[in-house]
């Protein structure tokens, strides 16, 4: 059903697709994980606000 | 339309709440459909096996473009209505298009080996103009990363976004001027006359899970400028 | 018209003193141009057909030199806020900044590709294409420059910042004007690429100025 017998294109075919995957999930953590950051700095400098008045 | 009612903060986020997982779900959904039409088709009767690069380049390349677009939308905006939610899009978007565009490049390489037989084909318009335009991205990113103040960064940057976007269809032009002298070597233009629809499906499909993660990553990242901004505002006004 | 001739004789000045004018310019694409065949080897045919794209391609790059200074000095001794609040429109000083520029480095280079041209092996028939394109292709490269320059302004690394948002800029009129000049030597239509340089070149300096004033007041601001 699937053909994956890419033959002397190997070399080329399958980096591709590596460098892809690695790069969107290098973006989706980043991102992810750069919103997560500032909501809690956010967030932390809310409370703290709250906390000193 | 949508803009002005998410032009405010507190409703862009109540939006992009749910907006972010879902455009990511469906991007999920897509990609993985796209793969199965992807590794369903038979190689080409040119290009052999190579055949399946195209479905990862060529979305790749039109994200380029498609986000430098929303780059110099979101600038424009920026530089008109001084609107902060307006900067923060073009700023969550540039890093987005830069990876995107560096993955056209690298996959186009990949792709231009087995099928034209080099690594690079300087005589191709798109692949040069697509280096430029990584070019422009690269130098939207070195300016935002030298101004400090957010304020002051936010002019700076999307002037040079639109003068980038005001010169990129004429670097496209004078590349394909160019090209029009040196013949050099055939280039495979993507698809040819004719696409047959077990190729243009999974472009297609894989297309569209590429502008939903875009519209995801996008979401997220404009929901992580709007926290920066309120946690030094906040600090700010700590200290002050 | 007079208050722009004001303007314009104190750009000139300004881009003429202080160690600046066309020799800085001149002596970088004199340098590189020199170290062109130790790098390419002597092969005087290879040289001779790789001169004209080379040798514009240098002069794009000697472009780049003194354009942190456009807007620095006056930035720094807050000249540049006067103006700015001076009854001139800061466009206007900007176009009268680019245009200094490119009296006093583009139009040296141009005037002195030929020579660079001839010592690297290509004919001397092609001075006068070469002067033309180097002419109207400068205003290109110099009014580009002046938004590097302005979006630039008081950053550390300018000069660095500068080449890169500049250079990409840069693409066009460096293919036409090379275009242009191996069109010529070729022999085939030079006319085409010639005149989409100076269009370019006349739209660069019609427009750039609105970009360096609006870059310059956010860097005061």
């Amino acid at each position: 059903m699937f053909d994956f017998d890419a033959g002397k294109y190997g070399p080329y075919v399958w980096p591709a697709y590596a460098i892809t995957a690695l790069v969107i999930a290098a973006l989706v953590l980043d991102s992810l994980m750069r919103a997560r950051r500032w909501r809690r700095a956010a967030e932390a400098a809310a409370n703290d606000g709250a906390g000193a008045s | 339309m949508m803009i002005p009612a998410l032009a405010n903060p507190e409703r862009f986020m109540a939006f992009s709440r749910w907006a972010a997982p879902l455009f990511g779900a469906i991007a999920v959904v897509l990609l993985a459909a796209g793969l199965v039409l992807d590794f369903r088709a038979p190689p080409d009767y040119q290009q052999g096996y190579a055949v399946h690069i195209m479905f990862i380049h060529v979305p790749a390349a039109w994200m380029s473009l498609f986000i430098y677009a929303c780059l110099g939308g979101a600038s424009l905006l920026s530089l008109v209505f001084r609107h902060a939610l307006a900067q923060a899009a073009a700023r969550a978007a540039a890093p987005l298009g830069a990876a995107v565009t560096l993955l056209a490049l690298i996959t186009g390489s990949l792709w231009g080996k087995p099928t034209w037989g080099a690594w690079w084909v300087w005589g191709d318009p798109r692949l040069t103009s697509v280096l430029v335009l990584f070019l422009f991205y690269l130098a939207y990113l070195a300016l935002d990363a030298s101004i400090e103040d957010d304020a002051r960064a936010a002019p700076a940057t999307s002037i040079l976004a639109l003068v980038g976007l005001i010169n990129l269809p004429i670097v496209h032009f004078s590349v394909t001027w160019w090209r029009s002298l040196h013949q050099g070597s055939s280039v495979f233009r993507a698809g040819g006359p004719a696409m047959p629809a077990t190729y243009l499906a999974p472009l297609l499909v894989m297309g569209l899970a590429y502008m939903a993660g875009f519209g995801a990553l996008w979401l997220v990242r404009i929901r992580g400028e709007v926290w920066r901004r309120r946690a030094l505002a906040r600090a700010v006004r700590r200290a002050g | 018209m007079s208050g722009f001739a004001v303007i314009l004789r104190r750009e000139l000045a300004l881009s003429w003193a202080g160690g600046g004018g066309p020799l800085l310019a001149l002596g970088f694409f004199v340098a590189i141009t020199s170290l062109m065949p130790l790098a390419l080897g002597a092969d005087a045919a290879r040289l001779a057909e790789a001169a004209p794209g080379l040798a514009w391609l240098v002069l794009a790059l000697a472009s780049l030199i003194s354009l942190e200074r456009l807007f620095e000095r006056d930035y720094e001794d807050g000249a540049l806020d006067l103006i700015a609040l001076g009854p001139a429109p800061l466009e206007l000083a900007a176009f009268a900044k680019a245009l200094a520029q490119w009296v006093t480095t583009q139009a040296p280079l141009a005037l002195a590709a030929p020579v660079i041209l001839a010592a690297l092996g290509a004919p001397w028939r092609l001075a006068p294409v070469t002067i033309a394109a180097g002419l109207v292709g400068g205003l290109g490269f110099a009014f580009l420059g002046g938004v590097g320059a302005a979006l630039a302004l008081g950053s550390r690394r300018g000069g660095v910042l500068i080449a890169l948002i500049v250079l990409p800029l840069f693409t066009p009129p460096v293919i036409f004007g090379a275009g242009a000049i191996e069109a010529f030597a070729a022999g085939l239509d030079w006319r085409t690429p010639l005149l989409l340089l100076s269009a370019y070149g006349l739209a660069a300096a019609a427009l750039c100025p609105f970009a360096m004033a609006a870059a310059a007041r956010n860097a005061l601001s």
